[in-house]
């Protein structure tokens, strides 16, 4: 994606939904992932990335390997794994940090899940935002900026 | 009220932060986006949406209907607070025709920005509107640009016929201090919102 020859204005050379063969639900999860919703990445069971060497946090190349081999799984998968082994992150990071829109996140996301390759949190939910303890810590952070 | 997320005592780092949102609404062109890139490192966020409903009379589909998208882009920034707590902000899509992206970025929120202009006032009704039905939390920030007449809040107040536990602050949007106080703010009447409404909120 990185190195079309195409300049921005142009725009994408893949329309976006074609990395999810069209699909603009996910199966699994069904339900609209919040975009504070966090993704984390399931322990692969692998060591983790060795401090210095996979930099980016990327996936081990045995690994990216044997998750591209089943053929349901694009590199962007790979991506928002890579991405989440790092830390968690939110759905609306994953898509500013790899350009892509929520709509092919969210759905690439939901076949991660079907996958167990990652697992998404749900964000707090509004009825349950009133804790005042939370809500001082943001005040006391927000003054510290 | 007991909530399991806030129970944070015994781990003392938690691997996955809290994350709250907050929402920077307001008419085109009122400094939605200089206020969160004066506070977060701001960065665009698309959506590729399929067309609905909502926006059918202006985006012609006739013949297309199988697969129709349209690109939305959206403010979004992203403050860290500490380890364990991340507080979103996404500017909302100025133009009438997104109000359909405004549902899902409501939910959950904890509070919202209306930024007004105050030689375009009218052009907040919508989002203060929305936000009053909805029942979430606002701050209405007058964003106080050079050459526009300063007016003091209460005359805003009237003008816009806020209710009078509304906090309606002057801004310079540009300023980081400026915007954070207005965060702080929202933050604020969140919490005594919640504080004054009974648990079934």
């Amino acid at each position: 994606m990185t190195d079309h020859w195409f300049d921005d204005a142009a725009g994408p050379v893949v329309r976006p939904y074609a990395m999810t063969r069209g699909r603009t639900r996910s199966g699994a999860e069904g339900a609209q992932l919040d975009l504070i919703a966090l993704v984390v990445a399931e322990d692969l069971g692998a060591a983790e990335p060795e401090p210095g060497s996979a930099a980016g946090g990327g996936l081990p190349p045995h690994q990216e390997d044997k998750l591209l081999a089943d053929h349901s799984l694009v590199p962007e998968h790979l991506d928002i794994v890579a991405l989440c082994r790092r830390s968690p992150l939110s759905v609306a990071d994953v898509a500013a940090e790899l350009d892509l829109p929520v709509g092919v996140v969210r759905v690439l996301i939901g076949d991660l899940v079907e996958a167990e390759l990652v697992r998404v949190t749900r964000p707090v939910p509004p009825a349950e935002l009133p804790d005042e303890s939370i809500l001082r810590e943001v005040i006391n952070g927000l003054r510290a900026l | 009220m007991v909530f399991g997320r806030s129970k944070r005592g015994d781990r003392p780092a938690p691997a996955e932060p809290v994350t709250l949102k907050i929402l920077v609404a307001g008419g085109f062109g009122v400094g939605k986006t200089t206020l969160v890139g004066a506070v977060s490192e701001i960065r665009p966020l698309r959506t590729e949406e399929v067309l609905t409903e909502a926006s059918r009379p202006v985006d012609s589909i006739a013949g297309v209907e199988a697969k129709s998208t349209t690109t939305v882009a959206m403010d979004f920034g992203r403050i860290t607070i500490n380890d364990g707590l991340v507080l979103y902000l996404f500017g909302t899509p100025g133009q009438d025709r997104f109000w359909f992206l405004w549902d899902e970025l409501a939910t959950g929120a904890l509070g919202a920005v209306v930024l007004a202009d105050t030689r375009r006032l009218e052009n907040s009704f919508a989002a203060i509107d929305y936000f009053e039905r909805r029942g979430i939390p606002f701050t209405v920030a007058v964003n106080c640009f050079d050459d526009a007449e300063r007016y003091p809040v209460e005359t805003v107040r009237e003008a816009l016929d806020l209710d009078g536990g509304i906090p309606v602050l002057l801004c310079d949007a540009r300023q980081r201090e400026s915007a954070r106080d207005v965060l702080i703010s929202v933050v604020e009447h969140a919490m005594h919102t919640a504080a004054r409404a009974p648990a079934d909120r």
